[in-house]
């Protein structure tokens, strides 16, 4: 087991993996605690079919797939920040409109261009090879980015998720905070979902959120929690698709449903207890 | 000079006027109640006092060394907070964000805070249990710490009593004439409970798109309208 982890580190495309997936699922685990309790779980799937449309018009256009795929996704998620704020069409809704509505596009650009393609499913499923060197760099500004701004306003985040209108009656901008926690998930989906997948990548922001409200019972021990499993279950999902040769994504998020399922367990018996 | 003072407000919500030309005044140490039926404005009213809506005409002025940020809002219980995860201790510590600013970390003051106005409500044992584990006046009173860490003078309590059971309700009733008469917080409250209204408001407010009556609570007693909307709600009881 030992000789496979080592085997497994001298692989630089490994290496850079397992840094920009504990990167990712770190910050998607933080952010994702607030999406959840804030009901807009579904934001993370809306914005990863985004995501997909983005990545196969850049591919047509033979652009960066970062550069174009970052400003639309981060554009789409202050859309629906926007629409299921204040409008006729409610939250659920409007993520079902723009995620089906971006994927057809993405599917419409694919086959009038390359076509079905290993690409495609790539973008679909995920592929442990596509972390460059230059996604390592910028998953690395990212976590940073998303840890410092989190800490920061850690008080603040809480209050809006916990009762947005108190918030806002004591002054906390509430609407700046909800833009900015959907602009550090946008970019943290576009970052992540190569690797997991565009199907795939919104588990990260659920899973480890709901797993650790079946044990913790404050919201700091839930944040801290949340990180601790995101990241584990992160490694371990990555050694699992190594090991066996499985696709990334899926080992990460069959890992992530042991550990929800872990945690139910333990939760439910914790509170027969008392 | 008045906490609040209202000029002559019209107040729309969705391009229809729900106020209009509404005065009235909160002094220091006043329990004001606004009563009127569902649909009379009450809570669009207490949106623009929290200063989450503009007024469409009129002045809302505060005086007293009231800031906008500085009035302690006890909302209507809502069912959003059922799951969620937060100590009672992390609930009350946040109302004193208003005094933070841009710092981003509470200091030893804003948790010694917590914790006096924790005692005061008698939630102290409380502190480390989770929010959504308590009882629905044992939530009440968390919400009360919240709003009174978040303000020193004015309380503004939005149907507090409400699926709160009989005997819990009068306790919660007297917590906040407690603290009224003692702390001389004013308290502003927008309520369906005539008789416990009448109890201990010292104003009243009762609306109806606009005031139908302000005034002390001895002259709404004798007034006319007052006898008409207290006979109503005998009825109802």
């Amino acid at each position: 087991m030992l000789e496979k982890m080592i085997e497994m580190f001298s692989y630089p495309f490994m290496v850079r993996a397992i840094l920009v997936g504990s990167l990712v699922s770190l910050c998607s685990a933080l952010l994702g605690v607030s999406l959840v309790l804030k009901r807009y779980s579904m934001i993370g799937d809306g914005l990863s079919h985004v995501g997909f449309g983005a990545l196969a018009i850049a591919t047509a256009m033979n652009a960066a797939p970062l550069g174009v795929a970052i400003p639309i996704v981060i554009l789409a998620a202050v859309l629906l920040l926007r629409i299921s704020g204040n409008s006729k069409i409610k939250g659920d809704g409007a993520i079902a409109l723009i995620s089906t509505g971006a994927l057809a596009i993405g599917v419409m650009v694919i086959s009038m261009t390359t076509g079905m393609n290993t690409d495609v499913y790539n973008y679909m499923f995920g592929s442990i090879l596509a972390m460059s060197g230059k996604d390592v760099e910028l998953s690395m500004i990212l976590s940073a980015a998303v840890l410092i701004l989190y800490i920061l306003f850690y008080h603040k985040i809480f209050a809006i998720t916990f009762d947005e209108t108190f918030a806002r009656a004591t002054g906390v901008r509430a609407n700046l905070y909800n833009t900015l926690i959907a602009v550090l998930t946008a970019v943290t989906i576009v970052l992540g979902m190569r690797m997991m997948g565009a199907l795939l990548i919104s588990s990260l922001i659920i899973f480890p959120a709901l797993t650790s409200m079946r044990i913790c019972k404050t919201f700091k021990s839930v944040i801290i929690n949340s990180a601790i499993v995101s990241v584990v279950c992160l490694f371990i999902g990555i050694a699992i698709s190594y090991i066996w040769a499985t696709p990334a994504g899926a080992s990460v998020v069959i890992v992530n449903m042991g550990a929800l399922f872990l945690y139910t367990i333990v939760g439910s018996v914790k509170n027969r207890s008392f | 000079m008045a906490l609040i003072k209202c000029e002559n407000i019209s107040i729309a919500y969705e391009g229809q006027t729900v106020v209009h030309d509404l005065s009235f005044e909160v002094g220091q140490a006043d329990y004001l109640c606004i009563i009127g039926e569902n649909g009379s404005g009450k809570s669009t009213l207490v949106k623009s006092l929290l200063g989450l809506k503009a007024p469409a005409k009129g002045k809302i002025i505060l005086g007293d060394g009231l800031k906008q940020n500085e009035i302690g809002y006890l909302p209507q219980q809502t069912d959003v907070q059922k799951d969620f995860p937060a100590s009672v201790y992390e609930v009350v510590l946040s109302g004193r964000l208003n005094s933070r600013g841009f710092r981003p970390f509470y200091t030893a003051t804003d948790k010694e805070k917590a914790r006096e106005n924790m005692e005061l409500l008698g939630i102290q044992d409380l502190e480390r249990q989770c929010f959504r584990d308590l009882s629905g006046g044992q939530k009440q009173r968390v919400l009360l710490a919240r709003a009174l860490c978040a303000t020193k003078k004015l309380l503004l309590l939005d149907e507090p009593v409400t699926g709160l059971d009989p005997i819990v309700t009068q306790e919660f009733y007297q917590l906040i004439n407690e603290i009224n008469k003692k702390s001389g917080i004013a308290v502003v409250m927008v309520s369906h409970d005539i008789e416990s209204t009448m109890a201990y408001a010292s104003h009243i407010l009762h609306l109806q798109e606009t005031a139908l009556f302000f005034g002390s609570a001895m002259d709404y007693q004798r007034s006319e309208i007052g006898q008409a909307f207290l006979r109503g709600g005998e009825h109802h009881a």
